[in-house]
């Protein structure tokens, strides 16, 4: 029953959004060509995920809001909330 | 035996009430419940136990009862494990013992009784296992049968249920003398307050009688839930159980509106589930007494004291005439003495020395009092008829009240906190520290007499109230004095057997084997011997196992550990939770703008998701399949419409919007020019294929996309991810449009010129993936010539509202057998004799490869899952490839799921080589078809294989061929 403030709609009840995970894993590059490895970037990346204890960063998508995707901060322990931005706000990948 | 006195109680005896139990009638009053009314007419045995199917009485007056279930009402009423001491009787009410047969006076099942010493701790466990692993299959039927607990009603249930969110600042769980108080102070303070309480009569103690200056405190509760009710800002229930306690300080409660009528007024429903945001929140909770264990200690005619007091001085019932009080505390001597003017009562404190004030009470009014003084066996078959008490006589009784101290009720606070902290001391757990916003106030803390809760009320809803910001007003407490000594003393070590959780019949036995045999952690305990694990969820029985494994391992109690407490506190009806979503309004439902058409030309329909879709047409007596074959015939000869409104429709737009494509999808998109659509295939993050669809370029800086029906969400969302978070510097914007357009899809030979009398001349030229914006009655419809079907064919998006009008046109201009709707059946016939995959083939396990579109990709490696689709289980050729289908005997219908083997006799072991997607009969060939993945299947053209379907009881011989089936140089769509 937690709730989430969205940058746009305010404080909204988290069933409105969609969950889809870790916001501090950094996407490898699209043309990584080949580098489908096991160790590798990608494969790092879809598949070794992090189930961290405590303060975490985290995608929502307010699918049934305004449709942003946020990166909320959130303790994964209280299930506390603790901020949220615009995703598209964040740092710009190249 | 009628056990009701001549006056006294709150039962309204000029409003008199019949209800039958167990097929015989009785009398109660309004204000009854159905534990006091039975106990008036001396109705002790009303249930038999769990395991060892011995007969129970009753054992408390509230929600905490372990032994008196019963099944309330008949046919779709039927509620199994009500317990008869919260049941409110009204006329008519019915009610019926559980897990006794043939009655539960006498009961076959009682043989158990005599096997006990067979049926110990993990007796399910360790019995039921042979042979090998199936053995807990074999017998689980039948013991669940001999172990039931009532019978849930089969037919649906006819009751209305409502769900209401409320907000507040304050909720007050528990109206006694401690919620009461926090109520006032809150109230006086002009915050927002939600009072509740699970039962009837609001008061807490004060309403159960086992209160000292009674009158001055029922005077005091009733004033000021008076004044509570006349404030607009107060809301009061009774009959409402907060059952759990979530995140964000939201509280789930179920109010019993009219489950204590007998008939439902006009629009009440039967129970309300109310969720209640409260920023701060009082837990005043109060305390459950504790049994005392002695052998024997289950017999009718045993229960807590604390009851037998509230069914005395609220229900005016004396259930029995020689009263024998066993008690560790203080709180039993007041209600030795309000039975004392009624029966005989003796007193048999464990403690050496009682306060000399509460002996002298005693003697005044004749209460026999044994002091030091240890019961060790009630003695009786079916009823108590008399107590061994340890160096002294037997004594005669047919009453039998135990007080063993008061075990806080935590519930809720341990959902919403640490872990509850035990006071030695007090020989309880108190609540832990709050992890959401709550304060803790009255027994349930720790205060057991009553100015103590009375302050620590006030106070607590003072701090709540603080807490949010407003000055807290205050309140003038009534002066009471104290009951005595609450704290217990030792439980004495007992012996025999005894039960510690009477509702699953575990006793000290079985604890004492099952420590024994290792189960040392209090968690593995319970799951061994089933302690706590009832419908009651021991909140009679955890603390006692507790302090007595502790006892026999010469440990703490903390060190043996707490039980976790979870939602619900209290059984809660399923109606309740699921409230009007029920039937269609479980989840919402999408129609198409098309949808009355479908109705009215009598589409047959479907669920697609959210979505009706239409399946087939059928004609006079026409089957779903015939109608499909026919529909599907139609479009090769003539024309067909298809609704496809349900695609998934993005607008794209900005001046990267072509990049963008050419990202998203894996074929070349930097090509395109405007008035041109094409087919795209896009893939997941991991390599496999993701979706499919159209997309049109209307503009060089605007695109038309469509997806499947499935995946419109997916994708767009994916989509919105990919422009937000993965490439922001993208000048994109894209709206979803799905609702916003209607789809028809116009197939056939014929369709052409089925089409021109509406949009004349602008589709004459309109190429082979060309797109066209016309002007349709003033507005834009948007007409693109491409095809699923393998005909000459368009789809034509016209804005929702003229969607209907649009096809009506369409069949006012063609004479109506020339053009017929065709539904989805029809569709994926057409799409398999062409070979083209749909979500039945993109299944999310599927590599471009896999579907034959490997040379779609570009060698660009500039698209999403470029990387991962190069990983070597992806690219391995041993994986399973599209294939076509045929049985060898055309007539042979094969079926999608079928796993595809090389043996060819049936239930031979064989592996799969993989399965049947999608089948059909297919008009065009007049025979079977499928497709289907087989390992290696695009080199295995014209071998035979065979579809296995066990579960069908068919193995048919198929020839592996191209999956495109008919006109595979596509002459036709481009005629």
């Amino acid at each position: 029953m937690i709730r989430i403030p969205c940058p746009h709609c305010g404080l909204r009840d988290h069933s409105e959004f969609t969950y889809l995970g870790d916001a501090t894993v950094s996407r490898p590059p699209d043309d990584d060509a080949g580098d489908w490895t096991s160790g590798s970037r990608w494969s790092h990346y879809l598949y070794a995920r992090d189930n961290p204890r405590g303060i975490h960063e985290e995608f929502w998508h307010h699918g049934w809001g305004c449709r942003a995707w946020l990166v909320v901060t959130r303790n994964t322990a209280t299930h506390e909330v603790i901020d949220s931005k615009l995703a598209r706000e964040r740092e710009v990948q190249s | 035996m009628n056990r009701r006195l001549p006056d006294g109680g709150r039962i309204d005896r000029t409003q008199p009430v019949r209800f039958r139990f167990n097929g015989k009638e009785y009398g109660g009053f309004l204000g009854d419940t159905l534990a006091s009314a039975l106990l008036a007419n001396g109705v002790l045995l009303v249930a038999r136990s769990f395991k060892y199917h011995r007969p129970r009485g009753i054992w408390s007056a509230g929600a905490e009862e372990p032994n008196a279930l019963v099944t309330v009402g008949t046919g779709a009423r039927r509620e199994p494990n009500t317990r008869a001491t919260t049941v409110e009787i009204y006329d008519g009410l019915v009610a019926n013992s559980q897990n006794a047969w043939p009655s539960v006076g006498f009961d076959i099942g009682a043989i158990n009784n005599l096997l006990s010493r067979f049926f110990s701790a993990g007796f399910y466990y360790k019995t039921f296992m042979w042979p090998g692993a199936r053995g807990w299959r074999i017998y689980e039927h039948f013991i669940r049968r001999a172990a039931g607990m009532g019978k849930v009603a089969k037919t649906a249930d006819p009751d209305r249920y409502e769900r209401i969110e409320a907000f507040c600042d304050l909720l007050i769980v528990g109206s006694g003398p401690a919620g009461i108080a926090a109520a006032q102070t809150a109230a006086r303070s002009g915050v927002r307050v939600i009072l509740v309480d699970e039962n009837a009569e609001h008061g807490g103690s004060i309403a159960r009688g086992a209160i000292d200056h009674a009158s001055e405190l029922r005077e005091w509760a009733s004033g000021a839930l008076a004044e509570l009710a006349g404030l607009p800002d107060v809301t009061v229930l009774s009959r409402c159980t907060a059952f759990g306690y979530y995140d964000g300080n939201v509280l789930g409660l179920v109010e019993r509106v009219s489950d204590h009528l007998a008939a439902a007024e006009e629009g009440m429903p039967r129970q309300r589930h109310w969720i209640v945001r409260a920023r701060q929140v009082v837990l005043a909770t109060g305390a459950i007494e504790r049994p005392l264990l002695f052998a024997n200690n289950d017999l009718p005619g045993i229960m807590s004291a604390s009851a037998a007091h509230c069914y005395l001085s609220e229900f005016a019932v004396c259930p029995g005439g020689e009263v024998v009080i066993y008690t560790n505390n203080d709180s039993a001597y007041s209600t030795a003495l309000a039975f004392a003017p009624h029966a005989s009562v003796t007193l048999v404190d464990t403690r050496a020395e009682p306060a000399p004030k509460l002996l002298a009470a005693c003697r005044r009014a004749d209460v026999i009092v044994r002091t030091g003084a240890v019961i060790r066996r009630a003695i009786g078959s079916r009823r108590v008829r008399a107590v061994a008490i340890e160096n002294y006589a037997n004594i005669g009784c047919d009453l039998l009240l135990t007080a063993g101290g008061w075990t806080p009720t935590i519930a809720l606070h341990s959902q919403a906190g640490g872990r509850p902290v035990y006071a030695a001391e007090s020989q309880c757990f108190l609540p832990g520290v709050a992890r959401e916003s709550w304060v803790a106030a009255g027994a349930c803390n720790g205060a057991f007499d009553t100015p103590t809760c009375l302050e620590q009320g006030r106070f607590a809803a003072t701090r709540a109230i603080e807490a949010i910001g407003v000055t807290p007003a205050t309140i003038v407490i009534p002066a009471c004095t104290t009951r005595g000594d609450m704290i217990p003393g030792p439980q004495p070590v007992p012996h025999g057997k005894c039960f510690v959780d009477m509702q699953n019949d575990v006793t000290t036995d079985d604890l004492d084997l099952a420590s024994r045999e290792g189960y040392r952690s209090a968690e593995l305990l319970k799951r061994y011997t089933t302690l706590g694990m009832g419908t009651d969820q021991g909140k009679t029985s955890n603390v006692n196992a507790l302090s007595l494994l502790a006892k026999s391992r010469s440990e703490s109690v903390p060190d043996i550990g707490v039980t976790t407490f979870r939602p619900p506190y209290t059984a809660v009806t399923m109606g309740a939770i699921a409230g009007r979503k029920q039937g269609r309004h479980i989840l919402p439902t999408r129609v198409t703008p098309l949808h009355n058409w479908n109705e009215q030309h009598g589409a047959l329909m479907s669920d697609a998701g959210l979505w009706k879709r239409a399946l087939a047409y059928p004609r006079g007596d026409e089957n779903r399949q015939a109608a499909a074959i026919r529909e599907a015939a139609h479009v090769r000869s003539a024309v067909g419409t298809c609704d496809v409104s349900t695609l998934g429709k993005i607008d794209i737009q900005g001046p990267d919007a072509k990049e963008f494509l050419e990202r998203l999808y894996v074929n070349r998109w930097s090509n395109i020019k405007p008035g041109k659509a094409r087919y795209g295939v896009m893939l997941q993050d991991d390599g496999f294929v993701f979706d499919d669809g159209t997309t049109s370029c209307l503009d060089e800086n605007h695109y038309f996309m469509t997806t499947t029906t499935d995946r419109a969400e997916p994708v767009l969302r994916n989509i919105e991810y990919l422009l937000q978070v993965v490439w922001p510097q993208l000048r994109v914007h894209v709206c979803d449009m799905t609702d916003q357009w209607a789809g028809i899809a116009v197939a056939g030979p014929r369709s052409r010129e089925s089409l021109q009398p509406l949009f004349a001349d602008a589709i004459t030229s309109l190429p082979f993936m060309g797109v066209v914006d016309v002007s349709y009655g003033g507005q834009t419809v948007r007409v693109v010539r491409i095809s699923f079907s393998g005909e000459l064919g368009y789809e034509v998006y016209a804005p929702s509202g003229i969607g209907e009008e649009l096809v009506q046109e369409l069949y006012l201009k063609n004479d109506s057998p020339g053009i017929a709707p065709y539904g989805l059946d029809a569709m994926d016939i057409l799409r398999i004799e062409k070979g083209h995959v749909t979500g039945a083939e993109i299944d999310g396990n599927r590599t471009l490869a896999d579907l034959g579109l490997a040379r779609m990709a570009r060698s660009d490696n500039r698209f999403l899952g470029a990387a991962m689709m190069k990983r070597p289980g992806l690219v391995d050729d041993r994986r399973p490839q599209l294939v076509g289908l045929e049985p060898l005997d055309p007539a042979q219908a094969i079926s999608a799921g079928s796993h595809l083997v090389v043996e060819s006799r049936p239930r031979e072991p064989s592996a799969s080589l993989g399965e049947i997607s999608s089948a059909c009969f297919s008009p065009a060939l007049n025979r079977h078809i499928g497709l289907g993945f087989l390992r290696g299947g695009e080199g295995l053209h014209d071998s035979i294989v065979y579809a296995a379907n066990p579960l069908g009881g068919t193995h048919i011989a198929v020839r592996v061929v191209s999956p495109h089936f008919f006109d595979d140089k596509g002459e036709r769509l481009r005629g």
